[in-house]
């Protein structure tokens, strides 16, 4: 799957595109745009007229010519926009392989081809098959390559229990061995819902859609009734006002800009989320992002860089720094997780004390266990060398792991632990024997950029909230570093979900990102939920996106997409509405230069004749679809500048320049076709 | 246009602007069935009285469907009883002059007219309606229809300032408050005024007074059953004079037109039966009496504008005084100018309110100032003669308000939805009477009618944030409401009945044989007269383009079921909407939304009012006064 946004000028999709704008015709499929599908029965009542009118044939065929085009264009922009999700649903398709599935049936193995598994249904996968079916990971571990959904060619882990369970149907088993019970029925797969998102089998029109299809059908219904009543109202003024000059009339009111190029936008937008790698349920939850208002982040991954570093020692008083450094580094000495092994880094930078091996024999290292909530490491006697019994953990468990021992736990430890908590950092007490050396700080580290992006998005009018199980001392430090605008700590998934609710009470949009099964009620309640896809298979059907990097940043990119999509429908519904001043100027004088001459200072932009100017208007009117596809697919750009200053910004562009723009592009189609004596 | 002009415009201006804080403030109070105002000790008693009369419960809210109902219910009784008085005001008392009943179709059009806040007159008030049809009925309609007005605007304010709520407030008692303590009080105050200025208020017979010059007027001969005879005769048009190769004749660059006989399809002339017209000399004058104090006030404050007599605001006795006439001007938009503070108040967003309230002047002086500059300009043939080169033009206006307050009313009264008329819009020139009739078809929302301007309005504000809200990159909220299908809907279909009835009527007329016998004047302005008699219905304006004689069958008839529309259509749609953002649970403000005050805001209105309001009509305005403007500045008159 490529993962770069074709060219626009692509061959590959312009050319059935064109096939594509002939087919779309059916006026079954045309009922759906009812400004478009206005535009096509002008065209055919034109086409009828070049057989019926008895003079000024030739500038009726043309008319006529141009009204198809205006038709083809917006059929052409939709193909394109399909096109460039058929390019990548082609690609999702060889991923769909019909495969062969071991069924593991009462512990025997069983080939069946893999269309005829049922929910339910164990299979067996090792190195070298591909996994048949979406499911879930209920035996064995194994690294798995994604690239043939997300493009990345690492492989990633996945292993029963736990958060990393889920698998997708087409990936492929690198190593070792897993047994894998299938949850979706084939067709329902993941890699079927994303064809048919991308391929816009399955679009429906968003509320958004809906309602802005309701203005502009409305609109038309408007002019309709204007160019219907202008009829008798020629009648009255003497005036014979023919069919083919009312309906170039009608034509050029109706929004046909933005009814040409709806569709597109809609289709393109879900493109843009895919082409970021994430994958939505839905149209709806594309719209929904550009509304959200509250982002729940969780801190680890999202906000800090996922581990907590050891920052510095702090000892107690008549302690040496190098002794609380060197217990410190013992007890570590086992611990594997980027956390122990900070430790160690940092008390060589600071103490220059390297770590040493330790002979298995004299060291016992205890690890870390929920009960007793520390860990350390524990020496033998040996070489004159006194047994030595190092214990680090956090303040509370150690406090009474020290009293137990009849020991003391100084004041001044106490201070120092909750200024550490305070500044954002997780104190551990570090103790040998009975003795309380001081404490060693881990923070946690905010990844670089983050608190701009944050900035951001205040100014798009988001306030982000910050999820951690810290305690609320150590929160409030990292959401102040971070510049998050709330924080829940010590949150647990039944207070998420319960937060997600309130906020939805007070009238907000909320998003966040989750990847435990843990995470799904409160997935699945928000307005937009972004699954992880290393996340559990319940996480993923929970949420209304799936994010296939596994990256929770990516919320803001959504959120983004979300917003072009919104912009690039409103902005292109004001040029278009916009566009109707200069259209009238065109059209309303050379309706009437016969009947009433007078009228000519009404002429202002100097167009040549009556016949040119209609024909000017209406080939603007064609054109102006094709030209605005790029911006179709492409969005209007969107930056966080405050609410008032995009809409200043688009006013102007596309309010005052769909002013102006059509008064240029007319007078200069007007020279064109004078020049070219076309009428 | 000179300095005291512009002094005026300014007064004009800032006093509207420093009465409306707190008559919003007053209204606050007025439209909260527990609101408390100096007049309690007195009202309260009786509107208390009044609830138990009626049987109504104070204290319990209506769905928008129940306050939708109770209004149409009570609109159309009041309807059928002004019938029912029309049609046997001559079996009744207080009819000095024994004037006869009304016509149906007449008593249709009037008592339409007058329910829908409308005013629109196809009749002579002083030789019509006896003082019993004018008091009881029409004055009683003009504060009912205003606050029903009223009432529903604050229906709807309540709709967008209340959350998850399905009650709008209640019909009746807002129809009971805004009558017992906004109207009737005010009324009250501003009646005694008017009479100050010499403004008659009596129940005497009409006066006759000896002319000191007779004259002379042609009026149709009739024969003994009172019909007017006619005869047989071809039908004059203008068309331009064409030369021998059939292209038309100019002189220095305009067409020459000459009269000649219509044409039908076999090039025979047409024949068509025209009244005789005799001489008849006038020697005395008769001069209508009655209470027009207590009407007129009602009619300026209520945005009615139908008049005791014909010549409405420009007759001395209805308006007496320029102090009358500034006073009638600023009444039209007091209450409409309170509603917007009402709605920033309401809605805890004042300068929502007030952006609104700029919006709207933006565009009344827009038009004033084009109204007021194409009369001072005059008619170009008359300049092209050397005839009232400093005068403008002055032809229909009461020379004893001149240009500009002749202007300033057309605009006022226009933009108001009120229909009172100091100067005759017939009359005006081309621009000139382009304005009020834009005004109208605005959807008058330019202040606007009481109450119906500030919905009006809303509608399009609902449309404007949809817009923009779009073009931020949100589902557009409303004061923290989002705009759905539903909503866009709604407020287009209250725009859909407007141009359907304007631009439907208007063009059925325009072809028929009903409605081009109804003309005095041909070509363009004609068009202009017809168009106008259908807005001003379909507006629920009321002020008439004159010029067209509407009381026939066929015009009352269409008349009447275009102030139907205008009125009722209109506010159906409206009152779904106020209902379903009432429903709506608030989504608190961000940086994300955009503001719905400040200058951009303002800009955003205009331009949506002028885009998907007006634009709709200015073909078929090409067709009428814009036209009509060119070919009077190359000489051609109509």
């Amino acid at each position: 799957m490529t993962h770069q946004a074709p060219s626009l000028f692509d061959r590959h999709i312009i050319v059935p595109a064109v096939g594509e704008s002939f087919k779309k015709l059916d006026p079954r499929l045309m009922i759906k745009n009812p400004v478009i599908f206005v535009t096509l029965v002008g065209a055919v009542l034109t086409t009828a007229g070049i057989f019926t009118a008895t003079a000024d044939r030739s500038f009726i065929a043309q008319l006529a010519v141009w009204l198809w085009f205006t038709v083809l264009f917006a059929n052409f922009a939709e193909a394109v926009a399909e096109g460039r999700g058929k390019a990548q649903a082609d690609s999702l398709r060889k991923a769909r392989k019909d495969t062969v599935a071991r069924l593991l049936k009462n512990g025997r193995e069983e080939k069946i081809p893999a269309p005829s598994l049922q929910k339910g249904d164990l299979v067996v996968c090792e190195a070298g098959d591909v996994i048949p079916a979406d499911g879930e990971v209920v035996e064995g571990i194994a690294t798995v390559d994604e690239a043939a959904i997300t493009g990345e060619s690492a492989p990633v882990i996945r292993e029963s229990g736990g958060d990393r369970s889920a698998v997708t149907g087409g990936t492929r088993v690198i190593s070792d061995r897993v047994v894998i019970r299938v949850t979706m029925e084939k067709g329902h797969g993941f890699l079927d819902r994303m064809i048919s998102m991308v391929e816009g089998a399955k679009r429906q029109k968003t509320p958004n859609e809906i309602a802005l299809t309701i203005l502009l059908s409305a609109l038309t219904l408007i002019f309709l009734l204007v160019c219907l009543t202008l009829k008798p109202f020629g009648i009255y003024s003497a005036t014979e006002f023919s069919v083919p000059v009312l309906i170039a009339l009608l034509v050029c009111l109706i929004p046909t800009t933005i009814g040409g190029l709806l569709s597109a936008i809609g289709i393109s937008g879900i493109d843009r989320l895919i082409r970021r790698n994430v994958m939505a349920t839905s149209g709806r939850a594309v719209e929904a992002a550009g509304d959200v208002d509250v982002l729940l982040l969780d801190k680890t991954g999202t906000i800090t860089l996922g581990n907590r570093m050891a920052s510095a020692f702090l000892p107690a008083p008549g302690v040496k720094p190098e002794r609380l450094a060197d217990a410190a580094q013992l007890a570590s000495l086992a611990d594997e997780t980027p956390e122990g092994r900070s430790i160690a880094v940092l008390a060589k930078e600071k103490f220059n004390l390297r770590g040493r091996d330790v002979a298995p024999a004299l060291a016992h290292f205890v690890p870390f266990t929920a009960q007793t909530r520390m860990s350390g490491v524990d020496f033998q006697a040996h070489d004159g060398q006194p047994a030595r019994i190092i214990r680090k953990g956090a303040a509370e468990s150690m406090r009474v792991y020290v009293d137990k021992l009849g020991g003391k736990f100084p004041e001044a430890v106490n201070t120092i632990v909750e200024e550490v908590s305070r500044s954002g950092g997780t104190p551990l007490v570090v103790v040998e024997g009975k003795e309380v050396l001081g404490v060693l700080q881990l923070k946690d580290v905010v990844k670089g950029g983050i608190k701009e992006r944050f900035a951001q998005l205040r100014k798009m009018g988001i306030r982000t909230v910050m999820i951690t199980g810290d305690n609320p001392l150590t929160a409030a430090a990292i959401a102040a570093e971070a510049g998050v605008d709330d924080f829940m700590a010590q949150a647990t998934p039944e207070q998420k979900l319960a937060r997600i609710r309130s906020e939805q009470a007070s009238g907000h949009l909320v998003a966040m990102t989750g990847d435990g099964t843990n995470d799904a009620p409160a997935l699945a309640q928000a307005d937009v939920g972004v699954a992880m896809n290393t996340g559990t298979q319940a996480a993923r059907e929970a949420g209304n996106m799936v994010d296939l990097d596994s990256n929770p940043t990516k919320l803001i990119e959504i959120v983004e997409i979300g917003k072009q999509l919104l912009m690039t429908r409103g902005s292109l519904t004001t040029f278009s509405i916009a566009n109707d001043i200069a259209k009238y100027f065109a059209i309303i004088p050379a309706m009437l230069m016969v009947t009433f001459p007078a009228i000519a200072p009404l002429n202002i932009m100097r167009l040549a004749s009556p016949q040119s100017a209609i024909l000017s208007a209406i080939i603007f009117n064609a054109l102006i679809i094709v030209a605005l596809i790029p911006l179709a697919l492409r969005g209007v750009a969107y930056k966080p500048i405050g609410a008032l200053a995009i809409l200043q910004r688009n006013l102007l562009i596309y309010g005052v320049g769909g002013v102006i723009i059509p008064f240029i592009g007319i007078k200069a189609i007007d020279i064109l076709i004078t020049t070219l004596k076309l009428v | 246009m000179q300095t005291s002009d512009w002094l005026q415009l300014a007064l004009f201006v800032g006093i509207l602007a420093l009465i409306t804080k707190p008559l919003g403030l007053y209204l606050v109070q007025v439209l909260d069935a527990n609101g408390r105002t100096w007049l309690d000790p007195i009202v309260r008693p009786i509107e208390r009285f009044s609830y138990r009369l009626m049987g109504v419960k104070a204290e319990q809210e209506q769905d928008w469907k129940q306050y939708t109902f109770a209004m149409l219910l009570f609109s159309l009784v009041s309807c059928l009883f002004t019938y029912a008085i029309l049609r046997f005001q001559h079996l009744l008392p207080l009819n000095p002059q024994g004037l006869g009943a009304l016509s149906p179709d007449l008593a249709f059009n009037t008592a339409v007219s007058f329910t829908t806040n409308t005013n629109w007159q196809s009749y002579v008030g002083e030789t019509t309606m006896s003082y019993l049809s004018q008091m009881v009925e029409l004055t009683l309609h003009n504060f009912a229809s205003a606050a029903v007005g009223i009432g529903i605007a604050a229906a709807f304010v309540r709709g967008i300032s209340r959350y998850s709520t399905k009650t709008l407030g209640n019909f009746w008692v807002d129809l009971v408050r805004v009558t017992y303590y906004l109207l009737l009080p005010l009324c009250l105050v501003f009646a005694i005024f008017l009479v100050s200025q010499g403004m008659i208020q009596n129940f005497k017979p009409y006066t006759k007074a000896k002319l000191t010059e007779t004259f002379t007027i042609q009026v149709p001969k009739l024969d003994a059953k009172g019909q007017p005879v006619t005869t047989n005769a071809v039908v004059m048009v203008q068309s331009p004079k064409l030369d021998a190769a059939g292209k038309p004749v100019l002189t220095n660059g305009v067409a020459v037109m000459i009269e000649q006989p219509q044409l039908d399809a076999k090039g025979m002339p047409v024949m068509t039966n025209l009244p005789v017209m005799v001489d008849q000399i006038v020697e005395e004058q008769v001069i209508a009496q009655g209470p027009m104090a207590s009407q007129v006030a009602i009619k300026m404050l209520g945005t009615n504008g139908g008049g005791f007599t014909n010549a409405n605001a420009a007759h001395p006795f209805e308006n007496p005084t320029p102090l009358s006439n500034f006073l009638q001007m600023l009444s039209i938009f007091a209450i409409g100018s309170g509603l917007t503070y009402y709605l920033g108040r309401m809605t805890k967003n004042q300068a929502h309110g007030w952006s609104v309230w700029a919006a709207m002047m933006t565009m009344f002086l827009a038009g004033v100032l084009v109204c007021w500059w194409a009369e001072s300009a005059g008619n170009p043939i008359h300049h092209k003669l050397g005839l009232a080169l400093a005068d403008g033009n002055l032809e229909g206006k009461e020379v004893r308000f001149g240009i500009f307050n002749s202007a300033l009313f057309a605009t006022v009264t226009t933009a108001a939805s009120c229909g009172a008329v100091n100067a005759m819009h017939d009359s005006f020139t081309a621009l000139g009477g382009l304005v009020p009739l834009f005004n109208i078809e605005l959807g008058e929302v330019v202040i606007g009618g009481v109450g119906a301007g500030l919905y009006g309005m809303l509608v399009f504000v609902v449309l404007a944030v949809f817009i923009a809200g779009l073009m931020v990159g949100r589902t557009p909220e409303y004061l923290g409401k989002k705009i759905q299908s539903y909503e866009v809907k709604m407020a287009m279909l209250s725009l859909l009945v407007l141009c359907l009835s304007i631009l439907g009527f208007s063009a059925w007329a325009s072809v028929s044989e009903w409605g081009k016998a109804g003309l005095n004047n041909n070509g363009p302005h004609g068009l202009s007269e017809i168009l106008y008699a259908y807005s001003s219905a379909t507006g629920n304006n009321g002020s008439a383009f004159a010029g067209l004689t509407a009381n026939t069958p066929w015009y009352n008839t269409t008349l009447g079921f275009a102030m139907l529309i205008g009125r009722f259509l209109m506010i159906v749609p409206i009152m779904a909407l106020a209902g379903s953002f009432g429903l709506k649970k608030a989504a608190p403000p961000s940086a994300g939304t955009f503001p719905v005050s400040g200058f951009t805001f303002v800009l955003l209105l205009i331009g949506t009012v002028l885009l998907v309001g007006a634009l709709n009509f200015l073909p078929v305005l090409a067709l009428s006064p814009i036209v009509e403007h060119f070919l009077t500045a190359q000489g051609k008159l109509f």
